[in-house]
């Protein structure tokens, strides 16, 4: 069907239809904000925290949905700084996805404070030596810059572009968008960096404590180069199942490929980065605190040795290997499957560095800490996922995001 | 996050870490000052009335 507030020359599902279609998502959504009030209301001991686990299933969320709203800044970089003008087609949709990403954080991080009334103190009374003060900066400014760029795709929609204002307002945003690009890139460099940088610095944890260079610890760049990595994957493997769901082709194969190629060499050199920073921690520096490799692998019922080779064999060196092969990238089947990998590979990296860290004992007569979510901690992890799919949902309908929708079905 | 808060110090750590955040802010506040003046201006003179941007 088409209505004046649909985007000109293309089709979209009746009211009726995409009405069941919010609805049933909306069903998840309540599901997580009646645990989101529990929370809020009776405090945080409605979760599986406790003295040893500060951190957890939420913060593992956070780092997750960070690493892969990341293409939002990467796609950025490489469309208004580098020049790819081929990236336009898919940077609306790359902004969109950053913008859920990066508000479901915050949203997480607002539950995870058990008091979000005083989440304003982090800013008020920052302290300057904490790298999550750090991160809080950034990830809130960074959400600005987002929701700036997230703007001229709203007043694209053909009822507000009517309006002379808005449409010079959109008109405008997108002449001075490279300035708010490279002020994103500048301060997702930062915050990525700073979320590994919160589990290097951990001297007490020999997990996670790594050395580095000046205040930085290896784990910050490791994770500002696999968010540059991972996330365009993400992007990719959204814009996929959003042509699936619609059952159009949204974006042309070459632009997919394109950022599988510069995802690929990312991740092939992440890769080598992390296993060397790997084998480094594994030889000098854990045993410095008294470890050998395998006592963070052994004598506890989940983490194995197989989670080291998931992460950087499986959902790292052959993803990487399948994306920097011009066969691997033109089979379609193929790319998808290195993108899928690859985010699955970021997602356990992030769960490693935040769950494992926990659990690992931190003096070698110590056992192992686990660790059980309650169903809030999984129903409000799960909220964003539902919040995400509607807001894509709306977006897809009302706004004209993706450029060759049009040439690409011609007939609709 | 302001000089007139109790526990701020003029040291380098403050200076550095600050600064940087009012830096970004500044840039995001100017660039986002120009695009509405200068739309305020285009629909008062229907300048570039027809630009495409897309």
């Amino acid at each position: 069907m088409t209505t004046p507030a649909i985007p000109e020359g293309v089709k979209r599902c009746s009211t009726r239809k995409f009405a069941i279609w919010l609805a049933v998502v909306g069903a998840v959504l309540l599901w997580g904000v009646y645990a989101m009030f529990l929370v809020w209301y009776k405090g945080l001991n409605q979760t599986g925290m406790n003295d040893a686990y500060g951190f957890a299933l939420w913060i593992w969320a956070d780092l997750a949905v960070i690493a892969l709203g990341g293409g939002a800044f990467f796609s950025g970089f490489l469309t208004y700084i580098i020049g790819k003008k081929e990236l336009k087609n898919i940077i609306n949709y790359a902004v969109i996805i950053g913008f859920i990403c990066y508000s479901s954080a915050l949203l997480i991080l607002a539950l995870d404070i058990g008091q979000p009334l005083r989440g304003w103190f982090i800013f008020w009374h920052a302290n300057v030596h904490s790298m999550l003060t750090e991160v809080a900066f950034c990830l809130s400014v960074y959400f600005g810059v987002l929701t700036i760029e997230f703007i001229p795709v709203v007043l694209e929609n053909p009822k507000l572009d009517r309006v002379p204002f808005l449409h010079h307002l959109s008109h405008n945003l997108h002449e001075v968008m490279a300035v708010f690009a490279a002020t994103g890139v500048f301060l997702s460099f930062f915050h990525q960096g700073s979320l590994g940088g919160v589990a290097g610095v951990l001297y007490g944890r020999p997990f996670s404590f790594r050395e580095g260079l000046l205040i930085w610890p290896w784990t910050f760049f490791l994770f500002t180069w696999s968010a540059a990595a991972v996330g365009p994957c993400f992007t990719v493997m959204v814009t996929w199942l959003t042509e699936k769901v619609t059952g159009k082709k949204l974006v042309k194969q070459e632009v997919f490929q394109l950022l599988g190629k510069i995802s690929g060499w990312m991740l092939l050199t992440y890769m080598i980065a992390k296993i060397a920073d790997t084998w480094y921690w594994a030889v000098v520096t854990a045993p410095s605190k008294g470890f050998a490799l395998m006592d963070f692998y052994t004598n506890n019922p989940v983490y194995g040795i197989w989670i080291l080779i998931a992460e950087l064999v499986v959902c790292g060196l052959v993803p990487a290997f399948i994306l920097i092969s011009r066969k691997g990238r033109e089979n379609n089947t193929l790319l998808l499957t290195a993108m899928i990998l690859a985010v699955i590979g970021i997602c356990i990296n992030r769960w490693v560095m935040v769950l494992q860290v926990m659990a690992a004992p931190l003096l070698p007569f110590q056992e192992w800490y686990m660790y059980m979510p309650t169903w809030q901690e999984v129903a409000t992890t799960i909220l964003p996922v539902a919040y995400g799919i509607i807001l894509i949902s709306l977006a897809h309908r009302y706004l004209p995001v993706f450029p060759q929708e049009k040439e690409l079905n011609p007939g609709n | 996050m302001f000089p007139f808060i109790f526990e701020w110090a003029w040291d380098i750590a403050h200076l550095v870490f600050m600064g940087a955040l009012w830096y970004a802010l500044s840039i995001i506040g100017a660039g986002l000052t120009y695009c509405i003046i200068k739309s305020l201006y285009d629909t008062a003179t229907q300048e570039g009335g027809d630009s495409a941007h897309h």
